[in-house]
């Protein structure tokens, strides 16, 4: 109405035009663009500057788990304590439980504070508890049931410094604060001054964090990752052995060989659903289903397997059916009209051209289960769990074990600071991993990717 | 090439699937998130000294614990559940209905619920339940009548306290803590303020009076914090004026970012909750299923390691991160060696 009534309404206007000379209302269109992109760049900004704060947060926070304290120290293998009637029995050995082997390690390393002359109020061998990590003693006992001819000589140990000591190191534990704390004094502080000039106290890599278990809350410094992290990848192997066939077959004769009729198309809408359930709805289903109807184990990664499988099946689905739709219908035409069936045209022809896309799709899905949380919490995979390393593939599937994000989560609950430290160290081993994964599925993408 | 796949899948699954619910040969845990510290300290010694796999401690609270516990006997169930309080008797009934039958109740220590603030913050350092109650409850006594609470400040109803606006961080309703702080402050306070008595005065009969008094305001000034002792630690390290609840295992372990306050004019510590005169304490149990015994092994072994002296004792690596011992460790040593269990005459 408007536009009919506009060039009879403004004659005069119109021959003043110039193009070199915008007028008010093209300048008001060029100020309107400029403030859009000026409100896209500071949403870039914005969101890049979350990204680094985050990025730095976490790198800082974390790195500290890489590194670890340890003490140098030759401990004496006392016969008469370890092996009492000397006959170096393995079972009589075992009967001396790590509460007998912790001594040991205390004198063993008031000895040396004598020896390195540090002048210091604490002389009892109780005294030096507070320094070593809970971890030595059984350490120590596990060399011993490993070597029993070690027993009456003197060995060289690489032990955990406890995670106070190691706090102090890092500067987390800070000597003001030590006053109120009861499982640390300053005079323990003193003697870690002079020891780690001397190279007795030494923070070095960590690769327990990394590949160890976990550990109860009173030995922070001795908890890993990797038991976790076994768990992680056995769950994310069940999701790969089942949700790739099931995807793709579904995909395959939902895209090629299904009749368009209302059933495909509640099929359809249903799966795009299903991608978008929260992934805590899985887990209840897990539980329901899995666990309580089907008797499966408790705190089985092959339990959180299926749990993710169930959750990754639609990103397949929908990624694998968009990658077999993205190749051109001549393809199938030219086969079929060489005489090649439809299951032949699909899977010597179609197939192989979509297999990038369907491997993307794939790692991505993978990739976002491997960083779920919520539905593990469900169903057993948080607490004190991932504490020994399968041996062996059903032991990796059914025996208990956590996840890596169910891990950091259970660390950031825990009591000792510490372990904060290290969830944040898990956290960096987790993106590592995601990034990775999303690395591979972009050069996939890059290199085996066509356009038609 | 992929339905082979598929159908070798299905029948490797079902195949595992068919073994899974066999044989199970480590002890299963699961429940309250404050005795889940100790027993994982336990369950990593019994893995290191005995020949048995380490147990699996799961958290998520004293009653899902004893929930899963009562679900039924047989190796898909779990063998132990942790409590910070003691089994109800309707927590009986369920599992006696699902044919778990005997059941050996353990205390294994005590463990004290403590108030603390940021450290540098205002001095709080000096409570009394009155205290907490006059500042968290909706209905407090004023001159002698119940009002709404009117108090903003700390110093409005105990001068000794500091000016500060009232804000406290309480555990949610699904903590076992939860009951222990409305049991033995909030009720405490309750009567000791007169509040319980203007409320059987002013008609209410005796059980209603009881439970109006663990109610808490609800316009802000006490936050249910449903998480854990973390979450409290992180609400306390925002808010210069507001108080916490945490266990006295915890508040040990972050000393350099909480101040700890007395509760009656004692001091929260390992010996006056031993010697029963800080009042915030409660016991802390396991319950094991008596018809495990035997068939899942180790289970009686660690049972009795979690209860020797060497773990349990005032020495030992429990009382080492927090537990307050039990003085009469050696009847529970001796009731879990007999597998005495609960009812029945013991």
């Amino acid at each position: 109405m408007t536009d009919a009534s506009m060039p009879s309404a403004t004659p005069e206007t119109r021959h003043k035009v110039s193009l070199v000379t915008p007028d008010a209302r093209t300048q008001k269109r060029k100020a309107a663009e400029k403030r859009f992109r000026m409100y896209g760049i500071a949403g870039i900004a914005t969101g890049l500057i979350f990204l680094v704060v985050l990025l730095v947060t976490i790198v800082s926070s974390g790195m500290g788990a890489f590194q670890q304290t340890f003490i140098n120290v030759p401990v004496y293998l006392d016969a008469a304590k370890l092996d009492k009637n000397g006959n170096r029995d393995i079972d009589e050995i075992k009967k001396v439980s790590t509460f007998g082997y912790t001594p040991l390690i205390q004198d063993a390393l008031l000895q040396q504070v004598r020896d390195a002359g540090i002048e210091t109020p604490l002389e009892k061998r109780g005294d030096m508890k507070a320094l070593i990590s809970a971890s030595a003693a059984a350490q120590v006992r596990d060399t011993v049931i490993e070597n029993p001819d070690l027993i009456g000589q003197t060995v060289d140990f690489r032990i955990l410094a406890s995670s106070r000591v190691d706090g102090y190191l890092k500067g987390r534990v800070l000597r003001e604060d030590v006053a109120r704390d009861k499982n640390i004094d300053a005079t323990h502080l003193d003697i870690v001054d002079a020891l780690v000039p001397l190279g007795v106290m030494q923070k070095t890599f960590n690769l327990a964090f990394i590949t160890g278990s976990d550990a109860s809350e009173s030995r922070a410094e001795s908890a890993g990752i990797g038991v976790a992290m076994i768990g992680s990848l056995f769950m994310m192997l069940v999701v790969l052995v089942l949700s790739l066939p099931i995807g793709v077959a579904a995909s395959i004769y939902l895209e090629e060989f299904a009749p368009k009729n209302r059933i495909t198309d509640i099929i359809e809408v249903n799966i795009a659903n299903l991608a978008a359930v929260p992934s805590i709805v899985f887990g209840i289903l897990g539980l329901a289903v899995f666990i309580q109807f089907m008797h499966l184990p408790q705190s089985a990664p092959l339990v959180g397997g299926l749990v993710l499988t169930l959750m990754t099946l639609p990103t397949i689905i929908i990624s694998t059916r968009a990658s077999l739709k993205a190749v051109p219908p001549s393809i199938r035409d030219a086969a079929l009209g060489v005489g090649a069936s439809k299951m032949q045209a699909v899977f010597h022809h179609v197939l192989p051209l979509a297999a990038p896309g369907i491997l993307t799709g794939t790692i991505i899905g993978l990739a976002q289960a491997l960083g779920e949380t919520a539905p593990l919490l469900l169903i057993g995979m948080v607490g004190f769990i991932a504490s020994n390393a399968p041996d062996g593939i059903a032991s990796g599937l059914l025996d208990p074990n956590s996840a890596m994000p169910a891990q950091i989560y259970e660390w950031a609950k825990r009591a000792d600071p510490a372990y904060y430290e290290r969830a944040w160290g898990g956290i960096i081993i987790l993106l590592g991993f995601l990034i990775s994964m999303n690395t591979i599925a972009v050069i996939l993408r890059r290199r085996f990717e066509r356009r038609w | 090439m992929s339905f082979v796949k598929l159908t070798t899948s299905a029948l490797a699954i079902s195949a595992v699937a068919a073994t899974a619910a066999a044989a199970r040969d480590q002890v299963q845990v699961a429940g309250s998130s404050t005795v889940l510290p100790y027993a994982s300290i336990v369950a990593e010694a019994f893995g290191e000294n005995f020949d048995f796999p380490t147990p699996v401690v799961e958290s998520g609270g004293s009653s899902a614990g004893l929930k899963r516990f009562c679900q039924g006997v047989g190796t898909e169930h779990t063998d132990i559940a942790n409590a910070s309080r003691a089994i109800r008797e309707k927590e009986m009934q369920v599992c006696a209905e699902n044919g778990v039958t005997d059941i050996i109740e353990v205390r294994i220590g005590y463990d004290g619920i403590v108030f603390a603030s940021q450290f540098d913050g205002p001095a709080f350092t000096a409570f009394t339940q009155s205290d907490i109650f006059n500042a968290l409850a909706p209905r407090v006594m004023v001159d002698g009548a119940l009002v709404d609470n009117p108090y903003t400040k700390w110093s409005d109803f105990n001068a000794d306290l500091p000016d500060a606006d009232i804000l406290a961080f309480i555990p949610g309703t699904k903590h076992g803590t939860r009951e222990v702080f409305e049991e033995k402050v909030i009720a405490a306070g309750c009567e000791a303020t007169g509040a319980m008595d203007a409320m059987v005065a002013g008609g209410m009969s005796h059980d209603d009076a009881e439970d109006a008094c663990l109610e808490v305001r609800t316009d802000g000034r006490s936050v249910d914090i449903d998480g854990d002792y973390t979450e409290t630690l992180a609400s306390i390290d925002a808010n210069a004026n507001a108080i916490g609840v945490f266990g006295l295992a915890f508040y040990e372990n972050n000393t350099d970012k909480l101040k700890v306050a007395t509760m009656g004019g004692v001091e929260p510590t390992t010996e006056t909750i031993a010697a029963g005169e800080y009042p915030v304490s409660r016991p802390l149990f396991f319950y094991i299923k008596k018809a495990h015994i035997g068939v899942i092994p180790g289970l009686k072994e660690f049972s009795e390691f979690f209860v020797a002296d060497e773990i349990a004792g005032p020495d030992g690596p429990l009382a080492q991160y927090g537990l307050v011992s039990d003085p009469e460790l050696a009847a529970t040593q001796a009731r879990v060696a007999d597998e005495q269990v609960m009812g029945g005459g013991s």
